[in-house]
Parts: C-alpha cells; sequence; structure tokens
C-alpha cells in the first residue's frame, strides 16, 4: 500500500464522513463543519494523485490553494447569512408573540 | 432536513431524520465512498503530461515556482475569478448600516477605542508580533517566485494579524472609507489592468511576454496580497461586529 | 520505508477520528475546537504530501482563520440562545 493510495482512500473517506454530517447534523455551524471537512476530503484525493513518482504535478496544487481561500469566504458568506435570517427571526418573534 | 436553519445547540433531533434514515444514509455513503475507492484503486494513474510539460516550460513563465506559474502565468484565468469571488463576497458582506464618520478622513481605516480592561501582556506581545507577521507576509510574498509561498499565504498572514488586533480590543476598523474600499477591489483593478495593458502591447489578454512576465506576476501579486488579506480581515470583523451588536442590546 | 508509511496510517487515522469526532460531540464549542487541531494535522499530511504552498496557507488560513469565524458565530448564537433563555426565565 503505497502513501498516494493511503491518503487518496482517507480523502474518500472524509468526503464521506462530511457528506453524512451535511445531510445529519441539524446545528447550521456543524453542517458548515461537514462541509469544510468534504473540502478537505477532496483536496486530499487531488493532492495524492498528483504524485508522480519523482515528479509532482503543480496544476492540483494550484487548484487547492485557489479552493481553500474560496472555501473559508464561502463558509465566512453562509455563516454571515445565517446570523442575519437568526436575528431576522428574533426581531420578528419578538414582534408578534404568538 | 433542509427547510429549516437550526440553531439551538443541544437539540440531537439531528435534522428531524429517524434512526431508520440516518441508518439507510450511512449505508448509502458507504457504498458511494467504497465505490469511489474502488474507482480510485483500480484506476491507471494519468500519465505525467501536465507534470512534464509545466516543468519544461517553467522558465517561460517568470518565476521559478512551479505552483506560483501555474496560479499566476499559466491559469491565471483561475486566479483572475478567484479574486473576482472574494471581491463579490466582501461586497455582499460590507457594513451599510451605519453612515460614514464625519470625523473620519477618507483615509484613516482605524479608530481607537478604550476597552473596560487593558490586557498588558496580550498589549505587548502584539507590538512584536504585529510587524512580524506583516514583515513574514511580506517575505512570503517576494520568496513565492522562488521558494513555497505566493499572495494567498502572504494575504492570510497578514490578515491573521488583524484578526489579533481586532480581538485585542483597541481599535476598530472602519470599513467604510475610501481607502479600504480601494484595497478590497485592488487586487482584481489591477489584474484586469495588467491584462488590458498586455493585450495592447502584445494582442493576447493573460499571456505575458517572457521578459516582463515576472514583474507582472509580482504586480499582480502585491495587489492581490492586499485583497486578500482585507477581504478576510472584513469577514472576521464583521462577523463579530454583529457579536458586539448583539452584546449592546444585550446590556440595554 | 514502512515507517514512514506507518507515520501517514497513523496521520490519517488522526484525521478520520477527529473527523468523526468533531461531527459527533456534543458540545458545538468542542467540535469547532476539534476542527481546528484537525486543520493543524492537515496541515502536517500536506507536509508530507510535500505540497508546501498548500501547507502554508492551510495553516494559516484552515486552522487559523476558519476556526476563527466559526467561534465568532458561535458565540453570537450562543449570547443569543442565553439572553432568550433570560427573558424567558424573567417574564
Amino acid at each position: 500500500m503505497t502513501q498516494d493510495l493511503l491518503y487518496s482512500i482517507a480523502g474518500i473517506v472524509l468526503f464521506g464522513i462530511g457528506l453524512f454530517g451535511v445531510i445529519a447534523a441539524a446545528h447550521i455551524i456543524r453542517k458548515l463543519i461537514a462541509i469544510n471537512i468534504m473540502g478537505i476530503g477532496v483536496f486530499m484525493v487531488l493532492l495524492a494523485t498528483a504524485r508522480h513518482g519523482t515528479i509532482t504535478d503543480p496544476l492540483p496544487h494550484a487548484m487547492v490553494l485557489t479552493g481553500i481561500v474560496v472555501a473559508v469566504a464561502g463558509t465566512a458568506l453562509c455563516l454571515w447569512l445565517a446570523l442575519q435570517i437568526h436575528q431576522l427571526d428574533n426581531t420578528t418573534s419578538k414582534d408578534q408573540p404568538q | 432536513m433542509f427547510l429549516k436553519l437550526e440553531f439551538q445547540e443541544h437539540k440531537l433531533s439531528s435534522a428531524g431524520l429517524s434512526s431508520a434514515t440516518r441508518y439507510l444514509l450511512g449505508i448509502l455513503i458507504t457504498v458511494l465512498s467504497a465505490a469511489l475507492a474502488f474507482v480510485i484503486i483500480r484506476s491507471e494513474k494519468a500519465a505525467p503530461d501536465l507534470a512534464t510539460l509545466a516543468t519544461n516550460k517553467l522558465n517561460l513563465s517568470g518565476v521559478e515556482n512551479p505552483v506560483t506559474a501555474v496560479l499566476l502565468n499559466f491559469r491565471s484565468y483561475d486566479t483572475l475569478l478567484e479574486i473576482a469571488v472574494l471581491l463579490i463576497v466582501a461586497v455582499s458582506i460590507l457594513p451599510d448600516r451605519l453612515p460614514i464618520p464625519a470625523a473620519t478622513a477618507k483615509i484613516q481605516f482605524l479608530s481607537n477605542m478604550h476597552p473596560h480592561s487593558v490586557n498588558p501582556v496580550l498589549v505587548g506581545l502584539l507590538k512584536w508580533l504585529i510587524p512580524l507577521a506583516i514583515v513574514m507576509g511580506g517575505y512570503l510574498l517576494w520568496t513565492g517566485a522562488y521558494t513555497p509561498g505566493g499572495a494567498f499565504q502572504a494575504g492570510a498572514v497578514v490578515a491573521g494579524a488583524g484578526v489579533a488586533l481586532s480581538l485585542a480590543g483597541h481599535h476598530r476598523f472602519i470599513w467604510q472609507t475610501a481607502s479600504v474600499r480601494i484595497s478590497l477591489s485592488l487586487g482584481l483593478l489591477m489584474f484586469v489592468m495588467v491584462a488590458a495593458a498586455n493585450a495592447i502591447i502584445t494582442g493576447t489578454t493573460l499571456q505575458y511576454p517572457t521578459p516582463y512576465a515576472g514583474s507582472f506576476i509580482l504586480i499582480i501579486e502585491v495587489a492581490a496580497t492586499v485583497s486578500i488579506a482585507a477581504t478576510l480581515l472584513l469577514l472576521f470583523t464583521q462577523l463579530k461586529a454583529m457579536v458586539e451588536f448583539t452584546m449592546k442590546g444585550n446590556n440595554q | 520505508m514502512s515507517i514512514e508509511i506507518a507515520i501517514d496510517a497513523v496521520l490519517a487515522g488522526g484525521i478520520i477520528t477527529l473527523a468523526g469526532l468533531s461531527l459527533l460531540v456534543r458540545e458545538m464549542f468542542t467540535a469547532i475546537v476539534l476542527y481546528v487541531s484537525l486543520g493543524l494535522l492537515v496541515t502536517i499530511t500536506w507536509a508530507r504530501l510535500s505540497a508546501w504552498d498548500v501547507a502554508i496557507a492551510e495553516a494559516a488560513i484552515g486552522a487559523g482563520l476558519t476556526g476563527a469565524l466559526l467561534l465568532v458565530a458561535w458565540r453570537q448564537l450562543h449570547d443569543a440562545a442565553a439572553k432568550t433563555e433570560r427573558t424567558n426565565h424573567v417574564s
């Protein structure tokens, strides 16, 4: 079992864990953690398959670098929208007691 | 499952899924993962054509680090669009609730605050840490042409310094000033300007002539570092500002 | 060679364990801290795969900034929940 194969399979397992978490977890922050774990799994597969013996393919490295930055921006946007929805929920439920 | 956002922490109802559904989901995902692993194990590795191609053409790119060459020369469309994505996120999060403070000049982006409690150890540490982080960012940016490093890493380190400054509580970032908005969009602007200038001179947008490629890449990277750092810092301080907003409501 | 594979196996096992724990653990704060430590282990993994550029970015962004963002958002929700609980208690 080579190193690349080990990390490829670990990446797939991480992707599966994250997918399960996205669907099964209730809390919004936990869903976001699960999405990030899925992303880490994908990055791991990409980087593990980028190696060809001594030569390393720089293309997947550049893609993963882009992906990390976009992932953090997306996470922050999701958190921001969730907090806005939460505040809105609170104010409306306070104004109209049922 | 995805219809309602759940904000309550200790609710283990798991998005309203019954345990049977969860077991089914677990089995399905296991099967999917096993299939993916099978494909990975069985598939032949792709021939390293692209890797050798990138290595052979490295001397045309103007930099020596292959990852920087791919990011900013061979596939610079990806990076251009990524910086555009960051700008879109920044614009959608930018504060519009507060008016521009009248006393603030167009340039000043930090205002002093007087926190209730001062932590002298933290202040003393930050006096060393923040300049060090900024120098580190500059080093990562410069060295990105030869060794691992580059605009993203430098921007992230500088943003980390800003996060530390913001957490210490002595300063507040003002996002309404013109200088900050320019620095948010500087990366995209500079990228497009370099591409346009290149198109006028050579006729192709993002294919730099080899003698100037190094300096073009450096210009773009400096601008992108400023934008990435400003965007990441904006994301953090805006989320933190919402916390302070709620806390103020708490005290009233 | 075999000891290197053993190190990789321990690293991969640790990452998978942390990922599972951060989704299973009951406290949200613990989950976020586990996710940050997952980011640090992943940084070591990128270094093992000789992806140095990615490792630097992951250390700064994945382990640092994402954790800070999640913690700040969590605190907001936590405070709001405590506040509604208090008002409910008073009334």
